[in-house]
């Protein structure tokens, strides 16, 4: 029984453009155009186009369902799933935690480009002034000895629109924030790509972006580099589209909505490719080089690239402030879904009301990102975190999430079932496989292949001793939190699960026994057309 | 641009905005049913 007083989605346009919101991010426009640019070019869009029907729509479908059906944030859902697997729900919670802490640190150091782009304060050496003179980076990482004021500030801006948002809830604060920022997103972008289409040389970086090398399709890593984009970009695996989906009307369309905000996100990303490989081209043009030795990705194509191309073009100032300012927004969208995962799942554990929630939850994850990020040990701290995160946190749970609901507990079939009562595009046989075969191995496959990578050489040359605590450390921790979180004892859902069996009294367990439970009458039937 | 570069960028686009311009004309099609969670729900078969 979910509680009548949980918030709602005003509209069905609003769930969708915070969906969008939070799946548009940095990773669309930094990390999209390098992964398509060395993995084939123009032919990378197979495995990617791939990817997205067999990997990324079904994993949406499923998370929407999960939300959906259970109208819980990931531990209460998981919970009713299966007593156990209520870490899995905890450990996409700590994940959010950590992933917010930085991930608002990069958002803060967009705000501060946007001003630097109408001086273009960074003169003649970019790289020098991102990492010296902003940064104040330390010469090797370690634990912080000093405050960088250049980005506190603009970082305890971020946070305060952020818990702001967040304060006035689903349908005042998400819905309103992200229907007025994704159009705004989607102008500042056209705007950015009719530029960057103009400036001399963006054939020729267009050019290295889209012409096909068909060999590439025949590399194994180029499709699991295609998977991994699409794993990543769109927000799958943390829980958000989970907890998103819990504030859904009974009624909702959700393999319509997963694939209007499967391919949005595509969309977005072509778009940011476009834009991105141009300027680039630009540069290649204005230097002399080839594309090739332009081509970046990350905090380096963000900070230091685009600054040096902005240097380089006429208006460029007018340029740089639509560029971060583009940042800016894409990153808030995702940040606000982050930390909402987190404090929806306080709020079903707790039944705390939002605002005390926000302030108190959100509070405690603006203050770990404004400790331990604006310090001059803050991006290698950001680096290593980030990195082991996504590999041994996001993929990892999202692995432990599939095997669980698809393998052990074989819910598939009742997720399948559920899905298609509500919505108007039925899932058929092939989403089965996608989730049950398809993802899960090629996840397996991604964990081995990083896991290699680690053990050959250490990420980014840093030392043992330092990944140990901020990388390893970091992941390890997370998992830890999520188990011990499940088993304090939580005597609300404790007694909502014997209500429930007391309602569900005479049904007869089958294998989705534990779906139907207090689903009851609200399965409509006949809703298909 | 090379006219194979030329012909990936027009197929992606076609493709992916054309997906996500179906996928829009697909849900507006089915719009949402406002008395569905008013009224009581059916029970599930």
């Amino acid at each position: 029984m979910s509680s009548p007083s949980r918030e709602q989605w005003g509209s069905r346009a609003g769930f969708l453009f915070a969906a969008i919101g939070s799946a548009i991010g940095l990773g669309n426009i930094w990390r999209f155009p390098a992964v398509a640019y060395e993995n084939g070019g123009g032919a990378f869009l197979l495995p990617y186009l791939v990817a997205l029907l067999t990997a990324g729509i079904p994993l949406l479908v499923l998370e929407y369902s999960i939300g959906h059906r259970f109208r819980k944030s990931p531990p209460a859902a998981f919970r009713k799933l299966s007593r156990p697997a209520e870490a899995i729900g905890w450990w996409q919670v700590a994940i959010c935690f950590v992933v917010a802490a930085y991930y608002a640190v990069i958002i803060a150091w967009a705000v501060r480009y946007v001003g630097y782009s109408f001086g273009e304060q960074w003169g003649g050496d970019a790289n020098a002034f991102f990492f010296g003179d902003f940064l104040q980076a330390a010469e090797t990482p370690g634990v912080m000895s000093s405050y960088v004021d250049g980005v506190l500030w603009p970082l305890i801006a971020v946070w305060v629109v952020v818990l702001v948002i967040l304060a006035l809830g689903i349908r005042n604060g998400i819905e309103k924030a992200n229907k007025f920022f994704i159009p705004l997103l989607v102008l500042f972008f056209v705007v950015l790509v009719g530029r960057a289409l103009t400036l001399d040389g963006a054939g020729k970086g267009l050019d290295g972006l889209f012409r096909p090398d068909w060999s590439a399709l025949g590399d194994g890593s180029v499709w699991v580099a295609a998977y991994g984009q699409i794993f990543f970009s769109l927000s799958i695996g943390f829980g958000i589209m989970i907890t998103y989906a819990s504030y859904l009307k009974k009624r909702s369309d959700l393999t319509g909505t997963a694939m209007v905000a499967g391919f949005a996100n595509s969309a977005f990303e072509i778009l940011a490719g476009i834009g991105v490989f141009a300027t680039l081209g630009f540069m290649a043009a204005a230097q002399g080089v080839g594309v090739n030795e332009v081509a970046s990705s990350g905090i380096g194509l963000a900070f230091v690239a685009f600054p040096t191309v902005i240097s380089q073009m006429p208006m460029g100032a007018l340029f740089g402030a639509l560029f971060f300012a583009s940042l800016v927004i894409a990153g808030l969208t995702s940040l606000i879904s982050i930390v909402q995962v987190v404090i929806a799942a306080v709020q079903d554990r707790t039944g705390m009301r939002r605002v005390p929630a926000v302030l108190s939850v959100g509070g405690a994850v603006a203050l770990v990102s404004i400790l331990v990020f604006p310090t001059d040990s803050g991006i290698y701290l950001l680096d290593a975190a980030d990195h082991f995160i996504n590999q041994y946190g996001i993929v990892l749970a999202a692995l432990a999430s599939l095997v669980l609901v698809g393998w052990l507990l074989r819910r598939l079939p009742a997720f399948q079932k559920h899905a298609n009562d509500v919505s108007t595009m039925r899932v058929g046989r092939w989403w089965l496989v996608c989730l049950g075969i398809v993802t899960p191995l090629v996840l397996g496959w991604m964990m081995v292949d990083s896991l290699r990578a680690e053990f050959a050489e250490n990420y980014e040359g840093y030392s043992t001793e330092f990944l140990l605590w901020a990388g390893w450390g970091v992941a390890a921790a997370a998992l830890l939190v999520g188990v011990v979180l499940s088993l304090v004892p939580w005597r609300s859902a404790d007694s909502e699960a014997a209500e429930e069996a007391g309602t569900a009294a005479g049904a007869k367990a089958g294998p989705d026994s534990a779906v139907k439970a207090g689903s009851g009458s609200d399965a409509p039937e006949g809703g298909k057309n | 641009m090379s006219t194979s570069a030329i012909i990936m960028l027009i197929v992606a686009i076609v493709i992916v905005w054309g997906g996500l311009v179906g996928a829009i004309v697909h849900l507006r099609r089915h719009p949402e049913r406002p008395e569905d969670d008013a009224a009581p729900a059916q029970p599930a078969a």
